[in-house]
């Protein structure tokens, strides 16, 4: 192969305007057309778990499931409390009978009796649908049924949803399920009819115990954000990277 | 080309074509990408409505307040204060309109979600007033005695 200079030269001219050429199909956005990008909601709905003050009453659950009419005596719920007994011998008993709607008032753990002198510790966590910032539920649908509100709170569209249960396998929480009545894929929505209302989520409301609570996370004022961002809290699964944005305070090891 | 190729590939691209027509008149006009990405906000608009029209059940308890004022008042002067009216009396919505009365549930099970005695040392259930379910008057219910508006009022 031979190669003159000029045609050395006009080869690597051209090589690297063709190189430059692609950055011309950049556009420069002004300044609001780069905050409308990146969504410019002045609300980011967030929550906090008091994992601390929960003593499993599930009052919660109950006022979840008529509110947001979820078929009382079915096996599903959009929020539910889990038992956690530790006992001494290291082993964690988990429980969490019909959700924890009726509340725990029994002392056996899934039917299983614990001596109370063998427990070394013991709570109660409500777990609700985590809202991501990253959902990976609404990344595997097929159909475009779940999606993200500029609010950051995931809703399904009932009226879309073919019910293949994509989604339900896809978070890692395990807080979708099959809608037994509507055939669709259904999970906790923060109560969007409520909170875009001013009220606050059915379950918040009815907490004697105030466990739970409804954030703003775009508002430095709302005193529940200043909770989230001042105090000690955890997420759950962290690891995963959906970045959840329900928080706990006093958040155990034990808890899977 | 040859008709056997020629046959399939017109009635499969008619096939195509059918679908593409009927997508046109099948798909709202609000579906498509509305959010920040296609990845997370590839949806239909208008659900976001739906889902704000969905009916509020609870009403909470400063709608009870505007006729039920002596029961309001007495509950927030006792230990009951943070315990809102429908935990135990069920949704408020529609009634009074539609549904004249709202139940009043005496079983214990109500009682007990909170006050049944677990052992649990480092929560704050342990520090609940509590019962052994088994142990405490079994055949009656817990408001024969306690009033659940202002529960140290006892043996009324």
């Amino acid at each position: 192969m031979s190669c003159s200079r000029r045609d050395f030269l006009k080869e690597a001219v051209g090589g690297t305007l063709a190189s430059v050429l692609p950055i011309g199909a950049y556009v420069m956005l002004s300044s609001e057309e780069a905050r409308a990008a990146v969504a410019n909601a002045k609300v980011r709905w967030a929550f906090l778990v008091d994992a601390t003050k929960c003593i499993g009453c599930g009052m919660c659950v109950k006022a979840c499931k008529n509110e947001n009419e979820i078929p009382y005596d079915a096996p599903v719920t959009r929020t539910w409390v889990e038992r956690y007994v530790v006992t001494k011998d290291g082993e964690v008993h988990v429980d969490s009978p019909m959700g924890g709607r009726d509340g725990f008032t029994d002392p056996k753990v899934g039917g299983e009796e614990i001596d109370p002198d063998d427990i070394e510790k013991a709570y109660f966590l409500p777990k609700l649908c985590n809202q991501c910032s990253n959902p990976p539920c609404v990344q595997v649908c097929p159909v475009g049924a779940t999606f993200q509100t500029d609010d950051g709170v995931v809703l399904i569209d009932r009226t879309w949803c073919i019910g293949c249960g994509y989604c339900i396998m896809a978070c890692p929480y395990g807080v979708r399920f099959f809608h037994p009545v509507t055939k669709t894929a259904d999970k906790c929505t923060f109560c969007y009819h409520r909170i875009t209302k001013g009220l606050k989520p059915a379950c918040v409301d009815a907490c004697a115990f105030d466990a739970r609570m409804i954030a703003n996370l775009k508002d430095p004022d709302d005193p529940v954000t200043k909770r989230i961002l001042t105090e000690r809290v955890a997420v759950l699964k962290d690891e995963y990277g959906t970045k959840p944005n329900v928080f706990y305070i006093g958040l155990d090891a034990s808890v899977r | 080309m040859k008709r056997h190729v020629l046959h399939p590939l017109w009635l499969a691209i008619g096939v195509i074509a059918a679908i593409l027509i009927a997508r046109q008149f099948m798909v709202p006009d609000d579906f498509g990408i509305n959010g920040s990405s296609f990845t997370y906000g590839f949806y239909r608009l208008g659900d976001i409505q739906d889902w704000k029209n969905f009916p509020v059940k609870y009403e909470g308890r400063d709608y009870c307040a505007n006729c039920h004022k002596d029961n309001y008042r007495s509950i927030r002067r006792s230990p009951h204060k943070h315990v809102q009216c429908e935990n135990c009396h069920g949704p408020a919505r529609g009634h009074p309109a539609e549904i004249a009365k709202l139940p009043i549930n005496m079983d214990r099970s109500l009682c007990l979600r909170c006050h049944a005695n677990l052992d649990y040392g480092n929560t704050a259930r342990a520090e609940m007033p509590s019962i052994v379910d088994h142990r405490h008057h079994r055949r009656q219910q817990c408001a024969e005695c306690h009033n659940p508006h202002d529960p140290r009022e006892r043996f009324r």
